[in-house]
């Protein structure tokens, strides 16, 4: 367990795993009698029929709400539909879960293969959005402001994960291939490829893609702080990287969109790290709606109450509530605490030591900002101490003396203004 | 999967160093034991009870307050035992209760609750009680008179009142490591510099206290009486005998590094402890008052908020 030194004078450092030695090997986690399935959609009225309980769907079969085009999931499992109901994500993002009783055997639907035969970016968002890696491509379809560059990330954002550098190092085929893919498709020849710093000498110049070094020492590979490196500018109120042209994906994803066109079968198994309560790191295998319950029970991790399960790593993860929570195509890791170990945040000031201040890789005067986003003051914090600075690594919570939620202070405020700037254009 | 684990939900991130509050304060009255304990042992059993009154009362005052503002209670942070116990170092053994308790009060009322407690203090609450108290009943810190019936195995009279009235060569027969040690009188906490300084070395190996502060103060102390001195030694008392005399140690590592009401910048930091040592010697050597420790704490209290304005850019920001 991690711990202040006693010597606490020396910054804690943390770097990423770098997977430098031989490969785990995946764990695979049998076909659960149960998955759920999440449409990234509210439940509406008038479902399509083929989303009725009851109702049999094929595995890689892809499933809207109501026939027309939209959101859709693509079915990892064959079987029978036993539920639909709505569910609520964070930051109130709307889906409905489709919980399928699934069978023994696969049968395959042959969509995708048919609508593969030439290439293009319509049928790639239609049915590889849910693919394993969660390709935004969606975002390339009808974007506002055309995107101009694709940045493609080949380590993990969080500490002790490394489900995505695992894809990258032991599928770079597919991984090739993929960006072939994306270049046909969409025409955006700028593809930047960042890998962690150890590893670029072993792909520069491999692959159809400017490839960058990403150091290791985290937050280096934070989404915002990868934008900063890469582009010099950080993103202000009211921007988003869409807006600004760029759009981020994970190796993983680019490796399922390869493997899909090269195999014509949409991708339905991830891999993910498992971080059991004493610390060790599992590798498994697992398809897309699985329910967490079923990987913990196959590495043999039992839960008791007051323990927290986390979908990602120790920095940026989620919490979720429930182990029936699925493997969704964007989950990278699962991480286990037991209650012991868990330190809550507390709703004590701010005592001003500057601990955040010192390890803060944005130089962010935190103390100043808490204290504004604490009152509430967001716009005050974003306009006189930096709130788009921070690239939310998580690391002033993690040293907070007085163990305040700052990042989730930091996130409320950016989720607060960013609801009310739409407000405001709606009304000129 | 119907027995259905009650987990434990949170936002991110979900790993803590461990670090505490009640840790940092608990910790730093650790490192002012040595000094009261010096303090005890040459004041003898008064300093006890003016010592053992001043951290009962602040600790009482914080629970009346709080009890009465409907606030949560904060007593086992450790901070009002931390504000009694700085407070009860800078008075002299010879404190009578009413001033002790009067003092706690200031303390832990005008000095922290008004402003909202813990982290809200502008001031360092010990040295803003001190001050009040000093000037609202002055008598009662002529530490000269106030120890006339005691008797000490060394020189005894306050060093830093035989310059002020008589000049350097009133002090210049005083050996200055007897000084260090704690053969001075002065404040319960603050005679045996020695003491002071295991202290607050310890605060800073532990990184409860940050180096700059501290080492700034006295450097800045030490460059400032070394000009007076070189410019008038007749008149000035040399850089050595102002770190051994009076608060200038309690105050460069217990007082001035004091979390709410210092900067958390290194520049900052640097600039602060320095402006305090140089606002000592200013008030010593040229001021009215023998010791300047106290009020030049409270005018770099007042500063720190410009002072915390310097800081590096942050990411994404146009230099």
């Amino acid at each position: 367990m991690l711990s202040k030194p006693v010597f606490g004078y020396a910054k804690p450092k943390f770097s990423y795993e770098l997977l430098s030695t031989a490969f785990p090997r995946p764990v695979t986690v049998p076909r659960p009698a149960q998955a759920t399935l999440l449409l990234p959609r509210e439940i509406g009225p008038a479902p399509s029929t083929k989303l009725k309980v009851g109702t049999r769907v094929l595995t890689g079969q892809r499933l809207t709400w109501d026939d027309g085009p939209g959101p859709s999931v693509i079915s990892s499992f064959t079987g029978k539909i036993s539920a639909v109901a709505p569910q609520l994500g964070d930051y109130g993002r709307k889906y409905t879960a489709i919980t399928i009783a699934t069978e023994n055997r696969d049968e395959w639907d042959g969509a995708f293969a048919q609508a593969c035969g030439q290439i293009n970016l319509a049928t790639l968002a239609d049915y590889l959005s849910g693919a394993p890696g969660a390709p935004p491509l969606a975002k390339l379809v009808s974007p506002q402001k055309p995107i101009d560059t694709i940045v493609i990330y080949g380590g993990d954002t969080d500490l002790l994960v490394d489900s995505n550098l695992y894809v990258l190092k032991t599928r770079t085929d597919a991984v090739e291939k993929g960006i072939h893919v994306l270049k046909e498709a969409t025409g955006i020849e700028k593809i930047i490829l960042a890998v962690p710093g150890e590893s670029f000498q072993n792909f520069d110049g491999h692959f159809a893609a400017d490839v960058r070094s990403v150091p290791n020492s985290y937050p280096s590979a934070q989404p915002l702080m990868l934008f900063y490196q890469i582009f010099g500018r950080i993103l202000n109120q009211g921007q988003s990287f869409e807006n600004q042209g760029v759009l981020f994906m994970r190796a993983e994803a680019v490796a399922a969109i390869g493997a899909a066109v090269a195999s014509r079968q949409v991708a339905v198994e991830k891999v993910l790290t498992v971080l059991d309560k004493q610390g060790n790191k599992h590798m498994v295998s697992a398809r897309i709606g699985t329910p967490i319950g079923s990987i913990l029970q196959t590495l043999g991790i039992t839960l008791e109450d007051r323990d927290r399960l986390i979908f990602g790593g120790p920095m940026t993860g989620t919490a979720v509530y429930s182990e029936e929570q699925p493997v969704q195509a964007d989950t990278d890791a699962i991480m286990v605490q037991a209650a012991a170990e868990i330190i809550l945040s507390s709703d004590y000031p701010c005592i001003n030591c500057g601990e955040c201040v010192r390890i803060c890789p944005s130089h962010i005067a935190v103390n100043m900002l808490v204290r504004f986003l604490e009152a509430g003051q967001y716009q005050e914090g974003a306009d006189l101490y930096d709130l788009y600075s921070c690239v939310e690594c998580g690391l002033c919570s993690m040293v907070c003396v007085s163990r305040m939620p700052i990042l989730q202070y930091i996130k409320l405020a950016k989720y607060e203004l960013a609801r009310t700037v739409p407000a405001e254009e709606a009304n000129e | 999967m119907n027995n259905a684990k009650k987990l434990l939900v949170s936002h991110a991130p979900f790993w803590h160093i461990g670090s505490a509050v009640p840790e940092r304060h608990y910790n730093t009255i650790i490192a002012a034991l040595p000094a009261v304990l010096m303090g005890i042992s040459v004041f003898g059993v008064p300093a006890l009870a003016v010592i053992c009154l001043s951290v009962s009362s602040a600790v009482g005052w914080e629970l009346l307050i709080t009890r009465l503002s409907k606030r949560p209670n904060t007593v086992g942070d450790g901070n009002a035992a931390l504000i009694g116990l700085l407070f009860g170092m800078l008075l002299p053994a010879t404190a009578t209760w009413w001033l002790v308790i009067t003092g706690t009060f200031v303390a832990i009322l005008i000095g922290k609750q008004i402003f909202g407690g813990i982290g809200g203090n502008p001031f360092n609450p010990a040295v803003l009680a001190y001050a009040i108290v000093r000037i609202s009943w002055k008598n009662y810190f002529d530490i000269d008179a106030q120890l006339l019936n005691i008797d000490f195995a060394f020189p005894a009279f306050n060093p830093l009142v035989a310059l002020k009235a008589f000049g350097p060569d009133a002090i210049s027969q005083l050996n200055l490591g007897d000084l260090l040690i704690g053969h001075q009188i002065g404040g319960i906490g603050a005679v045996s510099g020695l003491a002071i300084i295991v202290g607050g070395v310890y605060l800073i190996a532990r990184g409860f206290v940050r180096w700059e502060i501290p080492l700034a103060f006295i450097a800045g102390l030490f460059i400032t009486a070394g000009i007076f001195h070189i410019v008038d030694p007749s008149r000035y008392a040399g850089p050595i005998f102002h770190l051994v005399a009076g608060y200038t140690l309690l105050g460069a590592f217990f007082l001035a590094p004091e979390d709410s009401s210092s900067p958390v910048n290194a520049i900052p930091m640097l600039l602060y402890g320095a402006m305090g040592g140089l606002m000592t010697m200013l008030i010593r050597n040229i001021g009215a008052y023998p010791d300047g420790v106290i009020y030049a704490i409270l005018v770099i209290n007042l500063i720190n908020p410009l002072l915390d304005k310097i800081r590096p850019k942050a990411l994404g920001k146009a230099a």
